[in-house]
């Protein structure tokens, strides 16, 4: 196979990889912190996309069809909506088995994509890519669709951003101490609560920033937050549940292998068995991929990849 | 057995009102009742299945509806093929679903708390995923089945008959669990369930008989599948969907989930709320009628969310609670 | 108990409604929801258009259209037919949008005995061995509007062509459709997953291969998807884009200036001359702001049929053999222009080829550029054993 085709493949892996880390970053500090399981967040991914797709199609103080706008909508949007969310909803659930947490949050799925159906419409809402990024740009001789790119470079300053937040911030270093043992923080002074719900925030912020960005390529539509929160949830488990890191470096692999899977798995089956069986096995195996990644990584390393140091 | 109880005369009056409807049914002129409940029926199986481990064994599995799949692709698959005996596809159905259960609760119950749901869910969607590339079988398109599965006996080609024939695998399916629960391997999983080091501490084994409940709830599901693939004549991976596990524990913590009779009530309400909201016109204000008809899954939410945090122990369980303080009172 | 008090409520609401006067009652099934939402929504709002401009009435006779979604799912679709034989009872049933949902549907529809009027999915089974003396489609046989892509694609000439479809029934129908027409070499198929939003990987596979032309059949957001990102890609102006169903109607609105100079082909399109075609578009331009898509065109046939069929009944529709004879007979006036029913309940028509451009009134629009096709006949008529 030629190599520019399995570098613009990395390339994609690389973009999904990142949009699944921004998503994963949130859920694995909610998770890991807070012992929550929220299933909503998906849907705080949704909602991004769809205030975006709204300030980007709609003036608002006359200023239309502008993609920072929209983003800041978009973010924002979703940052309220978390943290108004936890606030009303969710803070009972805090000391709730499990599946309490699972349902709770999966009836709040089941609410938002019918608020979203309701506001918007059953068909999909559609944001155009910003005007200068709709173009190919050339790296190293080879042409990428420059909003791609872009959803590469934020994602990794994205992922910078938090891991200095993490590991250079006072806050950072509470939120690294909540992970270990978040009770001893408590009886340390700090105000656990409020913590706990700038966390929940920053994750719904970062979800609406994947949001935002999947919007002009994938369709916005009701619905659209529950697959990819099952891969987040992959993503999570294999990395380490509460571990930022272990969230980033699975995100990255599993999107490389998703995508890579998905275009060369086929291909490498039609030179060993014949084409219609290749053509019918390959997705089939391609699709399974990641989670027998997580098995395979579950059953060596139970904890994940990088699991979090629990004192 | 006290006989005033409701653990006894709202399970006994619910399966009686299920015994007559298609008699009410015949008298209404509206067969399509036979058939809704006939659906209802194979979801209460499949809470019923799913609750003997959720419920009595804390274990949340959110991967169950992988096993309605198996049941119902068996009744496809060797419709498919040219064999339409309905006790070979039965039989299929539960070898395949038996060792398909052993083998993935092996792995799974290694795991607990997030952990075991996600890997649960993560093969339910494998299975999901393989399915739908079996083109051969229709893939995502389902599979159309000829004939419903062939008794010998009795014709399920019948709906009245194959309404029956389900009722019975439902109150089978009690009478077992009300055996099994009160059992002593039903003591053992719901100490496991209040305190498993503590189980571990007195010595049981309890990773074998987590496998074994597994295995159980996950073969009446297959039951359960095979019943909808004959009642639908369909087999479908959307039959597999993890919104379908969602629901069927949804429909397990709506009715009660320590109980037994929980699931039964919980999928009948979950159901008919669906059925009801989705179809319903009073005649008031048709923009009040549309927007409910449309978004009902919204109301479907908050209900839920309610229960979670007020009707914890779902609606026949804080029924059963209630009278069992009154008679303590 | 609590179930015995729901039955006794709809009975009570169900006996009721028997009392005031019964009009006829059409099923109306499509997908009204998810990203081909805007398919099935041009399907219902056409319809409705000729039954409310009669004032409720279709050939003289009140009619009551029941809309159902079936969510593009082909189990959904199922129990919907379900409903609509055993609770609504309904002699008539007409939409479907998919074929996937369709083929699902065909044998509880054929077994309810109702009349099946299909205004979009035409999948190749129902065309052939499994044709049915009820099924009536004003829409095409879904191989057609690729062959004639074939035949337009052959006709410019071009050699080396990458063929692209979401994975079932119409996806393959559609590929075959189109290798049947095409003299030239389909490079690869490639068959990707029904609904996948994100084509990437697939485009740049495309770039690398560089064929003549790209044939590709996306529906609705899909559609929308796919141009979207293979403009992106910078791959729109250099290989050109033939396609079925990807730019239409219900695309066009979303896609805007990105889907200019793509090609696509089929029966109708809102640019034709003849007076039926020029008053649909401008009711139903005027009614609804929006330019009707073809599938709009097929389901205000199929209510103009319905429209000639009843009243020749007189609304009449115990009779099943005299009302399929009137349906059959298609006595009506069609925006396609000339309209007949083929041996197996598929019409007998032109097919065009049309390119995305402005209209005159500065909007995206389809503009008619060839007839490669002239009266033509579906493939698969001969397989089918009616006569």
């Amino acid at each position: 196979m030629p190599i520019e085709l399995l570098f613009v493949q990395l390339l994609n892996g690389l973009q999904y990889g990142v949009l699944l880390f921004l998503l994963a970053a949130g859920l694995t500090l909610v998770f890991g912190i807070m012992n929550f399981v929220n299933l909503a967040h998906g849907s705080l991914y949704m909602m991004g996309a769809y205030f975006a797709a709204w300030a980007y199609n709609n003036p608002i103080f006359g200023i239309q069809s502008s993609f920072i706008l929209a983003a800041i909508v978009g973010v924002l949007g979703s940052m309220v909506l978390g943290v108004l969310i936890e606030r009303l909803v969710l803070f009972s659930l805090y000391d709730r088995d499990h599946l309490d947490q699972v349902l709770a949050t999966f009836g709040l799925i089941l609410v938002f994509n019918e608020v979203a159906r309701f506001i918007w419409g059953p068909s999909s809402y559609y944001m155009e890519v910003p005007e200068q990024l709709s173009g190919t740009i050339k790296l190293f001789g080879i042409d990428y669709p420059s909003y791609r790119f872009m959803i590469i470079a934020v994602g990794l300053l994205v992922a910078l951003g938090t891991y200095l937040l993490i590991q250079k911030t006072r806050i950072g270093m509470l939120i690294r101490a909540g992970a270990s043992n978040a009770t001893m923080v408590g009886a340390l002074g700090i105000n656990i609560k409020l913590l706990n719900t700038l966390l929940f925030g920053l994750g719904a912020g970062l979800a609406g920033v994947a949001g935002l960005m999947a919007g002009p390529i994938l369709s916005v539509q009701p619905g659209m937050g529950e697959p990819i929160l099952i891969v987040t949830l992959v993503v999570i488990v294999t990395g380490g549940i509460g571990s930022i890191r272990g969230a980033f470096f699975a995100a990255l692999i599993v999107g490389v292998i998703d995508t890579i899977g998905r275009v060369f798995l086929p291909l490498l089956l039609a030179n060993l068995v014949e084409k219609s069986l290749a053509q019918a096995a390959g997705p089939a195996i391609a699709s399974m991929l990641i989670y027998l990644l997580m098995a395979g990584v579950l059953a060596f390393k139970p904890q994940g990849l990088f699991p979090v140091k629990h004192g | 057995m006290n006989w005033t109880s409701p653990r006894f005369y709202v399970p006994a009056l619910f399966l009686l009102a299920l015994g007559l409807l298609p008699v009410y049914a015949m008298v209404a002129s509206q067969p399509f009742y036979v058939t809704l409940f006939s659906r209802i029926m194979i979801f209460a199986l499949a809470a019923l299945g799913l609750n003997f481990i959720l419920g009595y064994a804390g274990l949340v599995s959110f991967g169950h509806a992988l096993y309605l799949g198996v049941g119902a692709y068996a009744v496809g698959i060797l419709s498919f093929h040219g064999v339409g005996n309905g006790w070979l596809q039965l039989l299929a159905a539960l070898v395949v679903g038996g060792l398909l259960a052993l083998l993935i609760g092996a792995v799974v119950l290694r795991t607990s708390g997030m952990t075991f749901i996600m890997i649960t869910l993560a093969f339910a969607q494998m299975g999901y995923f393989l399915v739908v590339s079996l083109k051969a079988y229709g893939g995502d398109d389902g599979l159309s089945i000829e004939q419903r599965s062939a008794f010998g006996l009795f014709d399920l080609n019948n709906h009245t008959v194959l309404y029956y024939a389900i009722l019975f695998c439902l109150v089978a399916a009690l009478w077992l669990f009300s055996r099994m629960v009160e059992s002593r391997f039903g003591m053992v999983l719901r100490g496991v369930k209040s305190n498993e080091r503590r189980m571990l501490a007195l010595g049981f084994p309890t990773f074998r008989y987590k496998l074994v409940g597994y295995v159980v709830s996950a073969q009446v599901c297959v039951v359960a599948g095979f019943l909808l693939a004959n009642l639908t004549k369909f087999a479908s991976p959307s039959y597999m969907v993890w919104q379908v596990s969602g629901d069927l524990i949804v429909m397990a913590v709506l009715g009660g989930m320590g109980t037994l009779f929980g699931p039964v009530v919980g999928a009948v309400i979950f159901l008919m709320v669906e059925e009801v909201l989705s179809s319903v016109k009073p005649g008031w204000f048709p923009q009040i009628e549309e927007v409910l008809n449309r978004h009902w899954l919204a109301l479907m939410g908050i209900f839920v969310i309610a229960i979670v945090l007020g009707f914890r122990k779902g609606i026949y369980g804080y029924v059963v609670e209630k009278s069992s303080k009154e008679a303590k009172a | 108990m609590k179930s015995a008090a729901f039955c006794m409520a709809l009975a009570l609401a169900g006996a009721s409604s028997a009392y005031a006067q019964a009009p006829i009652k059409i099923g109306f099934v499509a997908t009204l929801s998810g990203p081909a939402g805007a398919l099935g929504q041009d399907q219902y709002d056409a319809f409705m258009m000729v039954v409310e401009a009669n004032g409720g009435k279709l050939g003289g006779t009140p009619v009551q259209v029941i809309k159902e979604d079936d969510q593009l799912k082909p189990d959904v679709g199922v129990q919907i037919i379900q409903k609509f034989a055993e609770r609504e009872k309904t002699p008539i049933i007409t939409g479907v949008t998919f074929s996937n949902v369709m083929m699902a549907m065909s044998k509880p529809l054929a077994e309810s005995g109702a009349m099946f009027v299909g205004t979009n999915a035409g999948p190749a089974p129902l065309a052939g061995p499994a044709c049915n003396p009820n099924f009536f489609f004003t829409s095409w046989q879904n191989d057609m509007q690729a062959e004639v892509m074939g035949k337009y694609a052959t006709d410019q000439g071009y050699k080396r062509v990458y063929g692209m479809a979401p994975n079932y029934q119409a996806g393959k129908d559609f590929v075959a459709g189109f290798k049947r027409f095409f003299k030239g070499e389909v490079i690869d198929e490639v068959y990707t997953t029904l609904n996948q939003p994100d084509y990437s990987a697939e485009i740049a596979q495309i770039a690398a291969k560089k064929p003549d032309a790209v044939y590709v059949f996306y529906p609705g957001g899909m559609g929308v998807n796919f141009v979207k990102q293979y403009k992106q890609a910078g791959l729109l102006g250099k290989i050109p884009l033939v396609s079925t169903s990807t730019a239409d109607g219900s695309t066009l609105p979303a896609l805007k200036d990105t889907a200019l100079g793509v090609v696509s082909g089929t029966f109708w399109g809102p640019d034709f001359s003849n007076p039926v075609s020029q008053k649909f578009v401008a009711d139903f331009e005027k009614k609804y702001n929006r330019i009707p898509s073809q599938y709009a065109a097929q389901s205000y046939d199929a209510a103009l049929l319905l429209d000639n069929a009843l009243a020749k009944v007189k609304g009449n529709v115990s009779d099943k053999n005299a009302l399929r004879a009137a349906i059959r007979a298609a006595d009506f006036k069609s925006v396609r222009g000339p309209f007949t029913f083929n041996n197996n309940g598929f019409p007998i028509q032109n097919m065009y080829a049309f390119v995305v451009a402005k209209d005159a009134k500065g909007r995206v629009n389809l503009k008619t550029i060839a007839q490669p096709m002239t009266a033509q006949r579906d493939s698969y008529a001969d397989k089918c054993p009616i006569k």
